[in-house]
């Protein structure tokens, strides 16, 4: 830990409020709610506890947390969609925000919520186990394209979950009649790993950072990673469109999101917190042990993010005949 | 070797060792109160283990199992009281000693032999799960079907004495397993419309409604007063133990195996284990005409059986994610709490905390010496505690616990829901543990059979197709068989057994 220099710390802090005028002196003035919709131990909750202790002291006043899980995100992400906008309550809110409501399981969408920030964004894999024949991601295509519909079978997470959408947009993406491989559903990225190295389906579209544990220790292989450049943590799996020329990509992704309607200048200081709060070692250290993309997406550009995801999924969902 | 000390890292800290300290106190004290079972206290204590990280936390659940078990022998001996149903087997060959002046033989026996029994299906617990988790790394969907076919089986089985009870039971868990998304079409089922139940039934506050809430019913109806006990054990405790270890070698050891494996069978848990020790080492006995008049054998044989059992429950939790028991149904929701999903991955996801938690169980087991003779002489005094003044401060604790675990108080309806279902079912002598199966693999069953047949493109015999499948499936179907036999028989049969 650097010694913070105390003369800068009151110098930006004095230059803060001035700038900020009287809405700052407003708010906050008492606790925040920062509801998480997952369990507790989950990705949510881990980068939740990563950022909160800081923005804590950032903004003064105690942030709550509290975990509403349950109805695969529809419970907590409501709580914070029908909260008044005020500022006092916020959520770590997930890629389901643009899935559910299409589904017809939620009320909200994309619209019903202020974005503060997206602050990770996790891109789709491509992986086989490891006594597949198939070494490339062209190989794999070509071998799904020349063999009857349903030869291939493929998991990753549950049916109509983030993984199944992102392999049935790369089959649309390649032209290919969604039915073509059947989906497998199981319970997360996890069980279906091991049902990957246990024979039981032929590839997977989990996030590469989810299947690490089986890849590093050889038993599952990584061919291509769905998203617009390579992983970190994988230098050496190609991108989708390196391996097989199709632009194609899919984000899990997690922000932190109010009620719609917060005023521009709460945001601000939120906002500024959660920078300072995200560029801590605390937090850079969470996201590299949990494997999570690191990513800043704020107000504006975030909001652009979860509108075309909730768009894009809409529009995969009806050509995959998930939705009327 | 590495992980063996990085297990040591993470046990070897002060918090740790005071939540085991601390906890196996609290095992003692609720497995010598009749009425309060080892269950009810782990439900009770899942809210304290989400501030927790998971090395205590399934430590606390381990070292409060095991100490439970053993102290439910103590009102047992003095009162003829089990204090779990684990000990009911004995209780009455243990009274009996109790009458006949050897009080402190057969409480020593008890302590003694349930550390042994203990350490026996530790070391089961620990050679075979890894193995096993080697080997259920290769399971797809289609071995996974019949393996939760098989628990189900068991379930109905071994768990009380009338077929059909256990069956309904199981029946109406498979119902409530129904409930929510949770199914391979991530379609709302039987939800009504609700919010609160698309996840399904939150799994802990059910659990602490059917374990807590409604033993809590049953002590209020119940209303008898607790007899004190006339007898103080003052003599020491560990006299003549040795002898009996030297002279009943195959009952301890025969115990502890049996005990072991019926653990291990998902819905039997440590009183059964108990049960068919005892009648095993009756069986087998050439001293069998003393069974029941205060010999120490039965209480060798199962003491012994019993606490290997609680080892035993762990493993097809910790390797298939299939509960032994009801307290290893509470681990399971702990440990998805936790961040960790049971199942072959665990033993190489988590090492650490796996070895943390055999060298716990180890601990814990010879720990019992110590403590349990300190329990044995305060027995008398943890015995005059009314029982019904315990009430209240145990409901609140429910309340908040099911609250606390969703933050949501659709939770505290759902436990109080489930606390009378439960009374209604153990009044009607229904046995539980089948229910809570039905609840915690019914979303298994279905997730399995629908994945295989899918994979299987809808051919049924694709489930015999896999070696190992064939080899489960195969069993599967002949436990169906010898049960339809078994029911057939019966009906044939013109004069009804005395059941």
């Amino acid at each position: 830990m650097k010694k913070p220099n105390l003369l800068a710390v009151l110098a930006s802090g004095a230059l803060t409020l001035a700038l900020a005028g009287p809405a700052l002196a407003d708010w906050p003035d008492r606790p925040i709610t920062w509801i998480v919709p997952w369990g507790a131990g989950g990705a949510a909750d881990q980068i939740t506890r990563a950022v909160v202790p800081l923005m804590e002291k950032e903004l003064g006043v105690p942030i709550n947390v509290v975990l509403q899980p349950g109805g695969q995100g529809a419970v907590g992400h409501g709580a914070v969609a029908v909260a008044k906008p005020d500022g006092y309550t916020w959520g770590l809110g997930t890629v389901e925000i643009s899935m559910l409501h299409w589904q017809g399981l939620a009320e909200f969408s994309a619209e019903s919520f202020t974005v503060a920030a997206v602050l990770n964004a996790d891109a789709g894999g491509l992986i086989v186990a490891k006594d597949s024949p198939y070494q490339t991601a062209g190989e794999l295509l070509e071998a799904i394209k020349s063999n009857p519909p349903g030869t291939f079978k493929a998991s990753g997470t549950g049916q109509g979950g983030i993984w199944h959408l992102g392999l049935l947009g790369w089959l649309l993406a390649e032209g290919l009649d969604p039915d073509t491989v059947p989906w497998v559903p199981n319970q997360g990225a996890g069980p279906s790993m091991q049902d990957l190295v246990a024979g039981g389906v032929d590839f997977t579209t989990n996030s590469l950072a989810e299947g690490r544990v089986l890849i590093d220790a050889g038993e599952a292989r990584a061919l291509a990673e769905m998203g617009t450049q390579r992983h970190a943590l994988f230098p050496d799996t190609p991108t989708i469109e390196e391996a097989t020329g199709t632009d194609y990509s899919v984000y899990t992704w997690r922000g932190v999101f109010g009620p719609a309607g917060i005023p521009d200048d709460v945001v601000d200081t939120f906002v500024a917190a959660l920078d300072k709060a995200r560029q801590s070692d605390q937090f850079k250290e969470v996201m590299a042990n949990g494997g999570f993309g690191v990513a800043w997406i704020p107000t504006e550009e975030g909001t652009a993010l979860i509108t075309k995801s909730d768009k894009d999924f809409g529009v995969t969902m009806k050509a995959a005949g998930l939705i009327e | 070797m590495d992980t063996l000390v990085a297990a040591i890292v993470l046990l070897a800290d002060p918090w740790v060792i005071t939540v085991i300290l601390l906890s196996a106190a609290l095992g003692l004290f609720v497995g010598a109160m009749p009425g309060l079972t080892a269950a009810m206290a782990v439900a009770l204590l899942v809210p304290v283990t989400l501030y927790m990280d998971p090395v205590p936390a399934l430590a606390m659940i381990a070292t409060l199992s095991c100490m439970a078990i053993f102290a439910g022998d103590i009102p047992g001996c003095l009162l003829r009281i089990p204090g779990t149903l684990a000990s009911a087997a004995y209780a009455e060959e243990a009274y009996a000693m109790t009458q006949k002046g050897h009080a402190e033989t057969a409480l020593g026996a008890s302590v003694v032999f349930a550390a042994i029994g203990g350490i026996l299906g530790t070391v089961v617990l620990v050679t075979v799960a890894p193995e096993l988790a080697r080997i259920a790394l290769r399971f797809s969907s289609f071995e996974y079907f019949w393996l939760v076919c098989l628990g189900l089986s068991c379930a109905v089985l071994v768990g009380s004495q009338s077929t059909t009870k256990s069956l309904l039971s199981l029946m109406l868990g498979l119902t409530v397993g129904m409930i929510g998304l949770n199914n391979p079409a991530a379609f709302p089922r039987l939800t009504f419309g609700s919010v609160d139940l698309l996840g399904g039934v939150e799994l802990i506050a059910a659990m602490v409604g059917l374990f807590a809430v409604s033993e809590i019913f049953r002590m209020v109806t119940s209303g008898h007063r607790q007899p004190a006990p006339e007898f103080r054990p003052k003599g020491r405790i560990l006299a003549g133990q040795w002898k009996l270890l030297r002279r009943y070698p195959a009952q301890w050891l025969g115990g502890s195996g049996i005990g072991t494996l019926i653990g291990a069978l998902p819905g039997a848990g440590v009183d059964i284990a108990a049960w068919v020790s005892y009648a095993v080492s009756k069986r087998f006995s050439r001293r069998r005409h003393l069974f029941g008049t205060g010999h120490a054998e039965g209480i060798v044989a199962a003491g012994a059986a019993n606490n290997a059992a609680v080892s035993g429950t762990w493993i097809p939790a910790l390797v298939f994610g299939i509960p032994g028991d009801a307290i290893t149904a509470i681990l399971i929701g702990v440990l998805f709490l936790k961040g960790l999903s049971p199942g072959p991955m665990i033993f190489q996801n988590q090492a650490d905390v796996i070895v943390a938690l055999f060298v716990v169980f180890f601990a814990a087991n010879l720990l019992m010496i110590p403590f349990g003779v300190a329990a044995i002489k305060l027995s008398v005094h943890i015995l005059r505690i009314p029982k019904l003044m315990l009430v209240p401060a145990i409901m609140a604790l429910c309340v908040i616990g099911a609250y606390a675990i969703t933050n949501n108080p659709v939770s505290i309806l759902v436990m109080l829901a489930f606390g009378v279902a439960g009374f209604v079912l153990m009044e009607n002598e229904f046995p539980v543990a089948p229910a809570i199966l039905g609840i915690v693999l019914g979303p298994m069953l279905e997730q399995n059979f629908f994945n295989s047949m899918i994979k299987a493109d809808g051919n049924f015999l694709e489930f015999f197709a896999r070696p190992m499948a064939m080899g489960l499936g195969i069993a599967t179907i002949a436990i169906w068989a010898m049960l339809a036999i078994g029911v057939a028989a019966a009906r044939l049969r013109p004069v009804p057994s005395g059941t």
